[in-house]
């Protein structure tokens, strides 16, 4: 379906990330958002709160970011897509209820504006550390989506792709942005509402009796309903059966945890999505995300001036990760060369898809700017040896 | 425990009779996991009856709980239920009736979860005139997980993180939620259960953050640790401990270890709704641009 005329501000502008994913969630259909002020991302609620009120939705700011990440799950069981927007600390503090919207399978979009830790380390400064905390920060064993922008146009475009990811597989999706894509100011361009897609909720078409609120077809995903149709569903984050009752025993744990995560790695390869620039064939290849690829893209580029055969994979979704293309590309390439805002985190999953094939070199950093593109392309042309 | 739905059936088979709380139950669900002497059962019951005396649509009924043995509430009850994280049942309801202003929306949880792990949320909720209807279930002590010390537990009894007796000052929970702006604040025990269930109807009734506290028994650990005998020797405390007081300060109605319990309806009074609020204010600075917000919302 084509995205509500309401909430799209078609047009050029010239507006910063994180007013961008705003503006993306509002184009998505988000109509309920609650959060808690945290820099660098709260921006992204200062614009939803000041334009919800003639879109037609809510928004609260709640009293931390412990409810703030629940009240979006109960808003989600009323009806309405919903998001949270942070940023580290507020991150950490949001970790359960990751697990709640996981177990309950409840569609919604967590933003993660990073910014340098641990702690509260740099509020104002980027990093891409939280790309663990956001695949395993909340316990037990589960499935989650992350996408991460690399401009404003992308804080715009990605985000309906992950209100849509949410809807479509009833998972948290994690929107990992960057100090530095929040704040910088470029053109974005917002369509016009018909040339805009929006998956809609899975809604059932069965009737009260017919249902169980966790009963799964083919693609694992059940379909919902809301409070308030006369459903009467029960929604717990005990283990729980087909009906939504709690079982706690092995038998069910092990259909509803294998469910969980299937729905997600049955559709892996559906999910992933990377760009590639001269991958093939290529010596060296470079893997990045986020803000990284843009410096990566001028590394890159210098190396193919000194003759290197050396190509770009740019994760636009980091999970699930795209280990079935880097395993392939670990094939004929002779070296990976990894940039990450951290100290090594993305490059654990390539050694793992990469599996001894090729030489892997980590460009590790703690954040608090990005690197020098001549950092990056001094590890391309060592590489390159 | 396992007898009792055959005992209904046979009571319908040959009298035409059925327990009037039925209906509200998930009858698949019973037994329950609640032990013998234990109050909450009770306020079920009086939860059904407001509920059966409101007249609302059933569907239209959300119920809200924590982790806790009150938690386990929204499990058995056959309405919209969901049994969240501990101590954050208040934000998931805030965000449920934000989302869809057309429910009801009733918490219903014990005395932790709502004051101690979920103490934040609870007085922000109560600040912000939350249209929800709280039902705190009070045992004074941590029953789930054993009989550890509750915010609510008075100064004097062993809990087994008290293992000498309780030091520590408790919450006064009515006059928290009158400080923090509740519209509606009564406390009754399970011994009153015609006032409990006229409570819960008021509460049903009112729109804004209504408080109702519901002393009760846990023989198990809070009774047994202080040799205070069963289930009924508590009921028996409530009777002769206990004093109707409506309209009474809520600075004056704190409960010192097994000492007088000033019980009836502390509070009701009128404050706009957050929602209210909302819509009240973006008419004023939007005018006729804005549409109120869950006026037909709601009514989907």
């Amino acid at each position: 379906m084509h995205a509500d005329p309401k909430g799209v501000l078609t047009g050029i502008h010239f507006i910063d990330g994180d007013h961008a994913a705003c503006e993306g969630a509002l184009a998505a259909g988000c109509r309920f958002v609650a959060g808690y002020p945290i820099t660098p991302s709260t921006e992204v609620v200062e614009r939803f709160a000041s334009r919800i009120p003639l879109v037609g939705g809510v928004f609260i700011q709640m009293e931390d970011e412990i409810a703030s990440s629940i009240a979006i799950l109960g808003g989600a069981w009323a009806g309405k897509k919903v998001m949270t927007v942070t940023s580290g600390p507020g991150l950490s503090l949001m970790m359960e209820h990751i697990g709640l919207a996981v177990i309950t399978e409840t569609p919604c979009v967590i933003v993660d504006v990073q910014r340098g830790g641990p702690s509260t380390g740099l509020p104002t400064l980027p990093a891409q550390a939280d790309l663990m905390q956001v695949k395993w920060g909340s316990h037990g064993d589960y499935e989650i989506i992350a996408l991460s922008p690399n401009s404003p146009q992308e804080c715009f475009d990605l985000m309906i792709k992950a209100f849509n990811l949410a809807e479509t597989y009833r998972v948290p999706v994690f929107f990992m942005m960057d100090e530095v894509v929040g704040h910088m100011t470029e053109r974005v361009e917002i369509p016009a509402p018909e040339d805009i897609d929006v998956v809609d909720r899975k809604w059932t078409t069965k009737k009260p009796g017919e249902y169980n609120v966790y009963q799964a077809g083919a693609d694992l995903v059940p379909e919902m309903v809301k409070a308030g149709d006369g459903y009467r569903i029960h929604v717990t984050g005990l283990t729980h059966d087909e009906r939504g009752y709690p079982a706690m025993n092995p038998v069910a744990q092990d259909k509803l945890v294998r469910r969980l995560i299937n729905k997600i790695r049955d559709h892996r390869e559906d999910i992933v999505d990377v760009r590639e620039d001269g991958v093939e064939g290529a010596d060296v290849v470079v893997v990045s995300f986020g803000i990284t690829s843009r410096v990566a893209q001028a590394a890159v580029e210098q190396a193919r001036v000194r003759g290197v055969k050396v190509g770009h994979l740019r994760l636009v979704i980091c999970w699930p990760f795209p280990a079935t293309r880097i395993a392939q590309l670990a094939e004929t390439a002779k070296a990976f060369v990894v940039p990450e805002l951290n100290m090594g985190q993305m490059v654990l999953e390539v050694e793992r898809a990469v599996c001894g094939r090729a030489a892997v070199l980590p460009i590790g950093h703690a954040g608090g700017t990005v690197h020098e593109p001549a950092t990056i392309l001094n590890k391309i042309m060592e590489a390159a040896q | 425990m396992s007898g009792l739905p055959s005992l209904n059936a046979n009571l319908e088979q040959e009298f035409g009779l059925i327990n009037p709380v039925m209906p509200y139950l998930r009858q698949d669900r019973i037994p329950h996991i609640w032990c013998p002497g234990c109050g909450i059962g009770t306020t079920v019951n009086c939860f059904a009856r407001a509920l059966t005396d409101s007249g609302m649509d059933l569907d239209k009924v959300a119920i809200v709980s924590g982790i806790g043995c009150t938690g386990r509430v929204a499990g058995y009850m056959n309405l919209d239920s969901f049994h969240t994280t501990h101590g954050r049942a208040i934000p998931f309801a805030t965000g449920l009736k934000l989302a869809n202003p057309g429910m009801k929306v009733v918490v219903y949880s014990g005395d932790g979860d709502l004051t101690a792990i979920g103490g934040n949320h609870f007085v922000h909720a109560a600040r912000r005139n939350m249209d929800l209807m709280i039902v705190c279930v009070n045992n004074f002590t941590y029953g789930m997980t054993g009989g550890q010390v509750a915010p609510t537990t008075p100064i004097g009894p062993t809990q087994t993180t008290m293992p000498y007796g309780n030091f520590e000052n408790p919450f006064n929970l009515p006059f928290l939620a009158d400080a923090c702006g509740a519209v509606y604040v009564a406390r009754w025990t399970v011994y009153h259960v015609k006032q409990l269930a006229k409570a819960m109807l008021d509460g049903l009734n009112k729109k804004g953050f209504v408080f109702i506290e519901a002393m009760s028994p846990c023989p198990t650990l809070y009774s047994r640790r202080n040799r205070l005998g069963d289930g009924v020797d508590q009921l028996k405390y409530y009777k002769e401990k206990s004093v109707i007081r409506n309209g009474a300060d809520t600075k004056e109605v704190g409960i010192a270890y097994q000492g007088e319990i000033v019980v009836g309806k502390f509070v009701d009074r009128e404050r706009p709704t957050w929602l209210d609020s909302m819509n009240s204010h973006f008419g004023s600075v939007f005018g006729d641009r804005f549409t109120p917000y869950g006026v037909t919302d709601g009514q989907e």
